[in-house]
């Protein structure tokens, strides 16, 4: 590993890269045919599945229950900013902890299953948010969605920040590097190799004396705390949130995202996610029957290209 | 009290159902280690196709065709493409595949028959309340209740008794053995996922009296079916039908007193038995390994 320029480059030319596309999206994504407010959600959905990946990719649990801490992230945010106080940071930061603390109380439910038991009580806990979100109409808004909230301009000292579409990509744009590389920095740490130990081989880690199940819970709060942050900015997008936001449908297309990309990468969620809104965008804009063509690409993935998009690249250029 | 009791037995009607889906889900997934997020898909087939061809063959010759029409098709299904996932380990191929499964079915409903609910035809002769005290009973409520018991019946005994089933029970346990001694386990397996996308579809046909027919009614039957699967106790046929039955009269004597809560009281049951519990109610130790 030399410190030239080159092997600089060699090293982080794809970040590189990445971070100069993602910093002048406004000013390309237009003459593409999309639109700044489809890379923000793509931005945020990427965020949601690559924390959920956390979890799902890197510790080998099958969460199918994802969308509850993004939609507990979106209400959070929402009724923040509706009941609390007019503050989009501090509309963040609660729906955020959120996120965060649902996971972390419900991770022991959850830390010591495995596999398909692993998904199916996930399935089946995030649901009971659903639920809460339908019925406690007077709060949440019920099966309409929280709306009447708008996201606030940001103070900072004596400068004002209207967030206007663009303005507000570049705050999810710093939001989503600031979790990037707290993602990065947990799995380069002992915390993130033990984690994909567990992965690779739960019972060994037992027999070697690890308190597995306390590393399980710990990714299991931490997805569920960067799925809430993304939540609340999906939630401050839109200045609106429903319960579709918490629905198992949604936890469905985080994992297909993530596969799609390729789940043992640390970018193949933001590839898959990618590719997963713009062609659910593309589609629900030409047929009614997308959902049949979405579920299509499902059974055409799972049958044919397992290891998705960045999977198929890497064994590629690395034959085994 | 009467309300009391009459919410009761709607939720005992509820529990019927969501503890054919679970029987269904059950099977499936002990044998087969695929949780069928295409279940709930499953009924609103059995459903659908037994309203389509009520005209036709009346309401009880629908009844049969109907759910076995599920079962040829999830048949093909498996044959098709669930078959080609047994050889990977991770169940997460299964589940999605079944998911994307789940909403072309859902789409397609909804393109074939429309997104309004349609309303399924009862027998005149069914319709009628029994007693004019508890005129929620119905002739058609009570052949709902009789169908179940009967086929439950009718399934526990053909596992206990029969070679086919014999084998099935073998195979939830050790696969390979009885692959080893010369069963073809794909043609168990084959026949298992035919006979729980059966229950889904007869789960489909009895409901459609009850509750109509709208596309999502698979979903909406889908999530408390998992619940019942996971508080009777994963790997236990008789868990699941009394988990089913056990959450549809909570919620249905919730409804009495504070309806909001009728479905969050579902997964609070099923919090409470994860906490207490964690195996199921009658869940065996090892297989939650």
């Amino acid at each position: 590993m030399s410190d030239s320029a080159a092997g600089i480059i060699r090293r982080y030319g794809f970040l590189i890269l990445l971070w100069v596309a993602l910093a002048t999206l406004p000013w390309w994504i237009g003459r593409v045919g999309g639109y700044s407010a489809l890379g923000s959600k793509i931005l945020v959905y990427g965020l949601a599945t690559m924390g959920l990946n956390i979890l799902f990719g890197f510790t080998g649990g099958l969460s199918f229950g994802q969308a509850a801490y993004f939609g507990i992230g979106a209400y959070g945010a929402g009724m923040t900013l509706k009941y609390l106080a007019p503050s989009t940071p501090l509309a963040i930061l609660i729906g955020t902890l959120a996120g965060g603390l649902a996971a972390a109380i419900l991770g022991p439910l959850v830390m010591r299953r495995r596999g398909i038991y692993f998904a199916m009580i996930t399935i089946a806990i995030g649901q009971l948010f659903y639920f809460v979100a339908v019925r406690w109409d007077n709060v949440t808004g019920g099966e309409d969605g929280l709306a009447g909230f708008e996201r606030q301009p940001i103070h900072l000292g004596h400068f004002t920040v209207p967030l206007d579409q663009t303005r507000f990509y570049f705050l999810v744009l710093l939001c989503f590097t600031l979790a990037v590389i707290l993602m990065r920095g947990l799995l380069q740490s002992p915390l993130g190799h033990t984690w994909v130990a567990i992965r690779e081989n739960r019972r060994r880690m037992e027999f070697l004396g690890v308190r597995t199940d306390l590393y399980v819970w710990a990714s299991f709060a931490i997805a569920g705390l960067i799925t809430g942050l993304a939540g609340t900015l999906n939630a401050l997008l839109f200045n609106f949130t429903s319960p579709q936001d918490l629905h198992w449908i949604l936890s469905g297309d985080f994992v297909m995202m993530i596969v799609l990309g390729g789940m043992r990468n640390f970018w193949g969620p933001l590839v898959g996610t990618a590719i997963f809104v713009v062609a659910q965008d593309y589609l629900s804009s030409i047929t009614n029957n997308w959902m049949s063509f979405i579920g299509l690409i499902f059974i055409v993935i799972v049958l044919a290209f397992p290891k998705g998009l960045l999977g198929m690249v890497e064994r590629r250029a690395r034959p085994a | 009290m009467e309300l009391l009791f009459f919410n009761a037995f709607n939720g005992l009607l509820q529990g019927v159902f969501y503890a054919l889906m679970a029987l269904g889900l059950a099977l499936i997934l002990s044998l087969s280690s695929v949780i069928n997020m295409a279940h709930g898909g499953f009924l609103v087939i059995g459903a659908y196709l037994a309203f389509t061809l009520t005209p036709y063959l009346g309401f009880w010759g629908a009844l049969v065709v109907g759910p076995l029409l599920a079962a040829g098709i999830g048949l093909a299904v498996e044959q098709t493409m669930i078959r080609r996932l047994y050889k990977r380990a991770d169940p997460l191929y299964s589940l999605l595949l079944t998911f994307g499964l789940a909403l072309i079915i859902q789409d397609l409903a909804r393109t074939i028959w429309g997104a309004q609910g349609l309303p399924a035809a009862v027998p005149s002769a069914l319709d009628q309340p029994l007693s004019t005290t508890f005129f929620f009973i119905t002739g058609y409520r009570v052949v709902i209740l009789a169908i179940t018991a009967a086929v439950a019946i009718g399934l526990y005994l053909f596992l206990r008794f029969s070679l086919i089933g014999i084998r099935i029970r073998a195979g939830t346990r050790d696969l390979e053995s009885v692959a080893a001694l010369g069963v073809n386990i794909y043609k168990l397996r084959a026949l298992n996922f035919g006979m729980g996308c059966f229950f889904a579809g007869l789960a489909g046909v009895l409901a459609s009296g009850i509750l109509g027919l709208t596309p999502p009614m698979g979903d909406s039957l889908l999530m408390p079916s998992f619940v019942a699967v996971i508080v009777g106790g994963v790997g236990s046929l008789g868990g699941a039908v009394l988990g089913g039955l056990l959450i549809g009269v909570a919620a249905g004597i919730t409804t009495t007193y504070y309806p909001a809560a009728s479905e969050a009281v579902i997964y609070f049951i099923m919090l409470v038995v994860l906490v207490i519990r964690p195996r199921g109610l009658m869940g065996k130790e090892s297989i939650f390994e």
